[in-house]
């Protein structure tokens, strides 16, 4: 079942995954748009783990629980950003990254 | 063309284009069914993949706790009226330039590559996956979920400081 | 060797005072100051005394001449193995004898300025300034070295910068200050370009090193410094008359004497030690340190003794007409170093006997005596009548008596009369000079009855002349200020009596020097004419001087004036340098020099202005330049390198 599907094939969609998550690093304004962006970035990369693990070396398992550990490091860090965000908004009274640009010249 | 084939391409076309949804929708609540949309698609692969648990462990966490912990996060910020505002032009086209030509280079990266396929059987079953999590030899990790457990607690003790209304603000709102 | 135990102490002990005074003596020692600096001194004098006793009488002949003796010689910065500029400690004729004055005047100055300076606000600044200059001129008598000799004459001006400069709120005096370190450091100029030529030529700075080379004929030093010249006139003689500038303009002489009146704005405790018995020998002790060099050259000498005696006749011109007394016993003190320069420039000529060289050292040792005592006796008198006027004085005989009486004794040895010092100095001068050359001989005996003319006019317009009713005076002064006058007087009278010849001559061997009656007759004679007419003129309250210089008309105006040198000067510094060259250069530093350095600040702030909106603040622009700059890295690594 896997035989057509090579491994190039899923690192095509994992990379263009990644650099749409870069897209929406780059140009969103709103700081939760820009986390979920983030969100996509770490998502690709996982599948990447994945894939190397599944079609270079099945015998062993280091893929597999290095996603697992992103997925539980993404989390943690999704809940201490939302928190800086509340933060900020707090302080700012608005989410707008180009309203945060205190350290300028 | 075997159906796998049919189902990756599928799979693969959702995760697309819920991701293009995602970062360019201009309605916020938009972007976030797009995530999770995108989310779910990835949860697809894995279980294409034949790595049930790691699908599993994806919708529990991903889906059902950090795209429900941003849904939260736009009500406690008073976003979810208006529309979000246009990124700057000049940023825009900039971004998408630098964007496609990074897409390509890595892609050809990809392609000049040789990869070379192992025969061996993937055997990703819970009792192998968590034989190993527990191990303390070499190849375990017990040493890694003994860290994660820690980080997870700083991170919620850390969340909740930062995000604690002090005493002042408190007392400003009460007057 | 027996001198280095405490030979060093000399001039380290004032050296130690100004340090002491002059960071610590405002705050912790500001009355004591003077007590200790005049103790220092003490010691000091005591050793030089100590030592010249040791080497003229102890160590004394050898081979009948006196050695040489370098006590002390370090070597401090060595450009080639044959230059360098070291320090050394030298004692010869020449430099005991200074030693023995400075040390001994100075410690004069130090004890009368006791009470002379007693209640001044900077008490313990003037006596550090004193103790540096004590130490500088000590310095420049014991050099070992030409450049080691034109170190402490650069320090020796700079005291004397600040003595001058002692009462600096007074414009004039700053004026003053800065006139004569100005004056000096461009006479130095010649000294520094002498002193390349000679260690060029003579690839060594020593002088022993440097007089042996050159005065051995068949010397290769000599050889190129004879053969090479610079418009028709050979390089020896270029040396020694640049080197001979330097010590001109210390020595005030024509030309280069103008700064010398106007350094009267100083305390004139300081004018007895700078500008009449220590500093201003300056040049003549060049002059005799390269002597031999001097020997060689006839240009170099005739233009020593030239301009020694212009000096010497034109400054005692003058002095008859100046009212300010210092500024007519500067005058006076041109016209003495006039005579010490001209009686080293006729000594090298005759080649047996050299009388000249010793005559010059010993009317200087014997001029910082009544020198000093004329000064010092003048401050007493301007310490009594609070001005420096001829015209607010007058009868003072009777209030001053112990001044009157070492003034008198004073004025009779500069003016030549036995038995006291200046007379045997002075005909000794005379002599060697009608030895060798009749004009100078004439020129000079002139000058001495002109000098004994001016003298005592200054002599009969303070202590008698009119009758000044003076009330409320302090008397003549404390004890401090007594002693020292009643020293130099009894100095004055006794030294004449030293056979000088005895112990320091031109080549280091002694002769005797005889007595000859009939010789001296004359220059008495035109002495005691001097006085008549003085006596004639100024003893009581007349109208001659009046009408007399009225009938001399333009003549003693313009000698009053000083000969007009200072307004030529003015003219061509103000006029012609200022225009000429002062303004142009002024205009290019401002605009174009200081516009370019402004320019280049004003692009570098435009250029900022643009380049700092890099930084903006936003966090999405510095991730776009971060990953525009890994994907550039990734490229490079993979398909460049």
């Amino acid at each position: 079942m896997l035989n057509e599907i090579s491994i190039t094939h899923i690192l095509f969609v994992s990379t263009a995954l990644f650099f749409i998550g870069v897209y929406g690093l780059l140009t969103r304004r709103n700081l939760i748009t820009i986390l979920m962006s983030v969100e996509l970035m770490l998502n690709s990369v996982n599948i990447n783990f994945v894939a190397f693990n599944k079609y270079l070396f099945p015998e062993k398992m280091d893929g597999i629980f290095f996603s697992i550990f992103i997925i539980a490091i993404a989390a943690a860090e999704a809940a201490v950003a939302i928190a800086i965000i509340i933060n900020l908004y707090r302080s700012h009274q608005s989410i707008d990254v180009e309203d945060a640009s205190e350290m300028k010249y | 063309m075997s159906a796998s084939v049919i189902i990756f391409y599928c799979i693969s076309a959702l995760i697309l284009t819920a991701g293009v949804v995602a970062v360019t929708a201009r309605k916020i609540f938009r972007a976030a069914i797009g995530l999770l949309f995108s989310l779910i698609g990835i949860a697809a692969l894995f279980f294409w993949m034949d790595v049930n648990f790691l699908a599993a462990v994806q919708i529990v966490v991903y889906v059902g706790g950090i795209v429900v912990l941003i849904i939260f996060s736009i009500f406690l910020t008073d976003q979810s009226g208006s529309e979000l505002p246009k990124p700057i032009l000049k940023r825009q086209i900039f971004s998408i330039l630098s964007v496609v030509f990074a897409i390509a280079f890595v892609c050809n990266l990809i392609n000049r590559t040789s990869f070379y396929h192992s025969k061996d059987i993937f055997d990703t079953s819970v009792k192998r996956i968590g034989n190993a999590m527990l191990d303390t030899n070499s190849v375990g990790y017990a040493l890694p979920f003994e860290v994660v457990s820690i980080l997870l607690l700083a991170a919620m003790i850390g969340s909740i400081v930062i995000a604690m209304k002090s005493k002042n603000t408190k007392q400003e709102k009460l007057k | 060797m027996p001198f280095s135990s405490y030979i060093l102490l000399i001039p380290l002990l004032p050296l130690l005072g100004f340090i002491v005074l002059g960071l610590f003596g405002k705050k912790h020692f500001n009355t004591s100051a003077g007590n200790i600096a005049t103790l220092f001194l003490l010691i000091s004098t005591a050793l030089s005394l100590y030592a010249a006793y040791q080497y003229f009488f102890v160590i004394g002949l050898t081979d009948g001449r006196y050695d040489t003796i370098k006590v002390f010689d370090y070597s401090w910065l060595v450009f080639t193995e044959n230059i360098a500029i070291n320090i050394g400690f030298v004692l010869d004729p020449i430099s005991v004898m200074m030693l023995v004055v400075v040390t001994f005047v100075s410690f004069i100055v130090h004890l009368f300025s006791l009470g002379y300076m007693k209640g001044e606000e900077r008490f313990a600044t003037y006596y550090a300034f004193l103790q540096l200059f004590t130490f500088s001129m000590l310095g420049l008598v014991i050099s070992t070295n030409i450049f080691q000799i034109y170190m402490f004459w650069e320090l020796v001006g700079v005291s004397s910068y600040l003595l001058i400069g002692y009462y600096f709120q007074k414009p004039s005096a700053v004026a003053a200050s800065k006139k004569a370190f100005i004056v000096t450091r461009f006479a130095d100029l010649g000294f520094l370009i002498g002193i390349l030529i000679f260690a060029f030529q003579g690839n060594t700075l020593e002088f022993d090193v440097l007089i042996a080379r050159l005065t051995n004929i068949q010397s290769p030093e000599y050889l190129s410094i004879t053969s090479a010249g610079f418009m028709g006139v050979s390089l020896l003689t270029w040396a020694l008359t640049l080197v001979f500038i330097g010590g001109a303009g210390k020595s005030a002489m024509f030309p280069l004497h103008v700064w010398l009146p106007d350094a009267m704005e100083g305390p004139t405790p300081v004018s007895a030690l700078i500008h009449a018995a220590t500093m201003v020998v300056a040049g003549v002790y060049l002059v005799a340190r390269l002597f031999p060099l001097f020997q060689l050259d006839v240009i170099a000498l005739n233009i020593v003794t030239y301009v020694g005696l212009l000096s010497a006749l034109f400054a005692a011109i003058i002095a008859c007409t100046q009212t300010d007394i210092k500024r007519v016993l500067a005058y006076s003190t041109m016209s003495q170093i006039g005579y010490m320069m001209f009686a080293l420039g006729i000594s090298g000529e005759s080649e047996e006997m050299s009388l000249g060289y010793t005559a010059s050292m010993f009317h200087l040792f014997t001029h910082a005596f009544f020198k000093s005592l004329l000064f010092l006796g003048a401050g007493a008198v301007i310490h009594f009548i609070h001005s420096n006027e001829m015209k607010d004085m007058g009868g003072l005989k009777k209030y001053m008596p112990i001044t009157h009486f070492t003034f008198l004794i004073a004025c009779l040895a500069i003016s030549g009369i036995p038995p006291f010092a200046g007379f045997f100095s002075k005909e000794e001068i005379l002599l060697a000079a009608y030895q060798s050359n009749k004009l100078v001989y004439t020129v000079a005996l002139i000058t001495s009855g002109i000098t004994a003319f001016y003298m005592f006019r200054l002599y009969f317009s303070i202590f008698w002349n009119k009758e000044t009713q003076i009330e409320n005076h302090h008397g003549e002064g404390a004890w401090n200020m007594k002693l020292p006058l009643i020293i130099l007087g009894v100095c004055s009278v006794l030294v004449g009596f030293i056979p000088f010849s005895n112990f320091v001559t031109a080549n280091g061997e002694i002769f005797d020097t005889s007595f000859h009656i009939l010789f001296s007759i004359t220059p008495i004679l035109f002495a005691v004419a001097g006085i008549i007419i003085a006596t004639w003129y100024f003893r009581f309250e007349n109208e001659c001087p009046e009408k007399h210089s009225k009938k001399f008309g333009a003549f003693f105006k313009v000698a009053k004036k000083k000969f007009y040198i200072d307004e030529l000067y003015l003219f061509i510094t103000k006029k012609i340098l200022f225009n000429l060259i002062g303004r142009p250069s002024a205009w290019v530093d401002k605009n174009v020099i200081d516009a370019g350095v402004i320019g280049s600040a004003r692009v570098t702030g435009l250029l900022s202005e643009k380049i700092k909106g890099v930084q903006s603040g936003k966090v999405q622009d510095y991730t776009i330049y971060f990953f525009v700059g890994i994907i550039s890295l990734a490229i490079v690594f993979l398909y460049i390198w």
